[in-house]
């Protein structure tokens, strides 16, 4: 069972690159699958070029699927990171 | 032995072995493989090959830059390990049963197009770094070696075409002694980080890499902008008794590091430094800068697709106000783009005479909303430090009335917002259009202080176009109608108990500083590294003396006169 949260971007610049480094540096270090939706696309959340091609602004609602042996831990994670980072809420 | 010229961006002289730091041919061809298994072994071990030196580079600019400049080297890294990349070269080894380099080719040039059509610049930057890695990892699979300056573990002089901010933030200053390039010129990036470095660098070489192969040996002679290739014993031995010299001078320009700035008979001036950036900061505290005399902000808006944001410039100001300190002033021009400064995302049109045309002050109180945000940014960094605004191009008193009643309308708005603002921020302009020059004296009524900017007075006074080689003769910063400007402003300045400073390669210059001393300037602003001579310089002037000379020389007829009296009055 997948289990899924969805966030707003509040950062000026949306996600840019160091904070997508980050999020992506995170989303690796667990076993689940996890994917990033947003404007209709589905990516990888452990590719930094799939993160980046988004080209997420501020104001953008993004869902996080994660899928797999430790799937909440590493949403909660990613939740985690895009707040500490100042992404969004 | 042969010997080339080109510009001097960076004292100093270097005498080592040959760097080459070019890239290899890294064409491919096309090949069908036999081992499906060993051939993905070996992109493996390209990648792995590449992390390593990625995570060795990444070290290095975090103990030498800082972690804000090793950052990126994190995102390059991920890219070596993102599935997206590296799952479709696998399969594409697989299926199609074709070689490594032509899969790994095929999927990155597949990335590269998609950043760089990507409607936003900073997205089409990110083309760069792919290509960067890439090329990296394919320099392995090709088994050709690939430059990496930060891994240089011996002495050596880098030879390149030019050098990228990237390969710049690598150089590690205890082996590069220096560098020199076919491209750029004193202002180029390249010399501008040579300077901050304080490494000897020569470049507008045009064929140095041609005219240099691995391991010559090679002297950079950064003072006088010469490149001696595989120079003769005898000539070794000349130039390290120069480069002795050099040091002995830097160290006893150090010693006056923590010194006030006076001159023989007492009197003070503050010497202060130009500034682009942030970074430039460090620059200027270890070269003893009593402040920044001109920050000039146009970095902020150009190398990119968009107007920077108020909070990326809050964050610049910020950063610049509190590395300097509270005591140390800050003189902030706003937004001098157009002339020979463009930014193409502004879409301005083509001008006859774009020195004489739409730019600066006249651009920012048209485009309001531009001048407004960076306005907001200033005045909210201004509780950080000791901040001083000056307006560029002023042309006639009304310009500065319209600039300073936004500032203070946008002063006024913040204030109600509830943001904390410097009450003492001073409001002053550049003077470099005659004009403004000549009235000076009404000026003075307004304004906190003057700023000269001899680079532009100069080219509208004796109406030479400075870009205009064939002209250049005309650049006369001696010339007598020139230092009559300058008299008239630095009199009206201090008629009304304000004071006048001057920004341009004029400040830094060992003719210019006796002159400028005996009009009474109170402000010198030049390149960092130019401070600590200007300062040793200073200790053996008299401004009493150099004042009394001020008639004869305002009253001179040439700039050759000008230069000749000095000359000899200050035994130069």
């Amino acid at each position: 069972m997948a289990v899924e949260k969805t966030v707003t971007i509040t950062d000026e610049t949306g996600v840019h690159a160091r904070p997508a480094t980050v999020l992506v540096n995170k989303a690796g270090s667990y076993a689940a699958d996890m994917n990033l939706e947003y404007n209709g696309k589905s990516i990888n959340l452990k590719s930094i070029m799939g993160v980046m091609s988004l080209g997420i602004p501020q104001g953008a609602q993004i869902k996080i699927v994660a899928n797999g042996s430790d799937e909440q831990e590493a949403l909660d994670a990613i939740v985690e990171v895009i707040k500490s980072e100042g992404l969004g809420e | 032995m042969s010997q080339l010229t080109g510009i001097a961006a960076s004292s100093g002289i270097a005498i080592a072995k040959a760097y080459k730091l070019a890239i290899p041919d890294l064409s491919i061809n096309k090949k069908e493989i036999a081992n499906i298994d060993q051939e993905i072994d070996r992109l493996l071990k390209a990648l792995d090959v590449s992390k390593s030196e990625l995570e060795k580079i990444k070290e290095h600019a975090r103990t030498s830059l800082g972690d804000e400049h090793a950052e990126i080297f994190s995102a390059h890294l991920l890219v070596l390990s993102d599935p997206e990349l590296i799952n479709p070269i696998k399969d594409k080894i697989e299926t199609d049963n074709i070689n490594a380099e032509f899969a790994l080719n095929e999927t990155a040039q597949m990335f590269i197009e998609m950043f760089e059509n990507m409607e936003n610049e900073y997205m089409r930057e990110r083309a760069a770094d792919i290509k960067d890695v890439t090329k990296r990892v394919m320099a392995h699979l090709l088994g050709v070696s690939f430059p990496n300056p930060a891994l240089i573990d011996e002495q050596v002089i880098v030879i390149a075409d030019d050098l990228t901010p990237s390969d710049t933030a690598q150089l590690n200053k205890k082996f590069v002694q220096g560098f020199t390039t076919n491209t750029g010129g004193r202002t180029s990036h390249s010399a501008i980080m040579a300077r901050s470095l304080e490494i000897p660098a020569v470049v507008g070489t045009k064929d140095v890499t041609k005219q240099i192969n691995e391991g010559d040996t090679i002297i950079v002679d950064g003072i006088e902008g010469k490149v001696i290739i595989n120079p003769s014993a005898e000539e070794i031995q000349t130039y390290q008794k120069k480069q002795e010299d050099f040091e002995l001078q830097k160290k006893e320009w150090a010693k006056l590091k923590d010194e006030p700035s006076v001159s023989k008979d007492g009197q003070h001036v503050e010497l202060v430094a130009n500034i682009g950036t942030p970074n430039d900061v460090e620059g200027v505290l270890n070269n003893g800068g009593e402040g920044v005399g001109l920050y000039r902000t146009e970095f902020l808006y150009m190398g990119k697709n968009e107007l920077p944001t108020e909070e990326e410039q809050f964050d610049a100001y910020r950063s610049v106000l509190e590395q300097m300190g509270r005591d140390k002033p800050v003189v902030v021009r706003t937004l001098d783009i157009g002339g020979d400064k463009e930014l193409p995302y502004l879409e301005l049109p083509d001008e006859m005479n774009p020195f004489l045309g739409y730019r600066a002050i006249r651009l920012c109180l048209e485009r309001d909303d531009i001048f407004r945000t960076q306005l907001r940014a200033l005045l909210r960094a201004s509780t950080y430090g000791n901040l001083k605004i000056m307006f560029p191009m002023i042309a006639t008193l009304d310009e500065f009335r319209q600039a300073k009643a936004i500032l203070l309308e946008e002063k006024d708005k913040l204030i109600q917002e509830g943001t904390e603002i410097s009450e003492s921020i001073e409001i002053g302009i550049m003077v470099e259009i005659p004009s403004t020059a000549v009235i000076a004296r009404q000026f003075a009524k307004e304004v906190d202080f003057f700023s000269i900017g001899t680079n532009d007075l100069i080219q509208y006074t004796l109406a030479a176009d400075r870009m205009n080689e064939r002209v250049s003769y005309l650049y006369q910063p001696y010339h007598p109608a020139i230092l009559n400007l300058v008299n008239n402003v630095i009199e009206a300045a201090h008629a009304e108990g304000k004071w006048a400073g001057m920004c341009g390669e004029m400040a830094g210059d060992a003719i210019a500083i006796p002159i400028l001393l005996g009009l009474g300037l109170d402000e010198f602003s030049m390149s960092a590294t130019s401070i600590l001579p200007a300062r040793t310089q200073l200790k053996e002037l008299s401004k009493e003396e150099l004042a009394s000379f001020k008639d004869q020389f305002l009253s001179m007829g040439t700039a050759d006169e000008v230069e000749a009296f000095i000359r000899e009055k200050t035994n130069q």
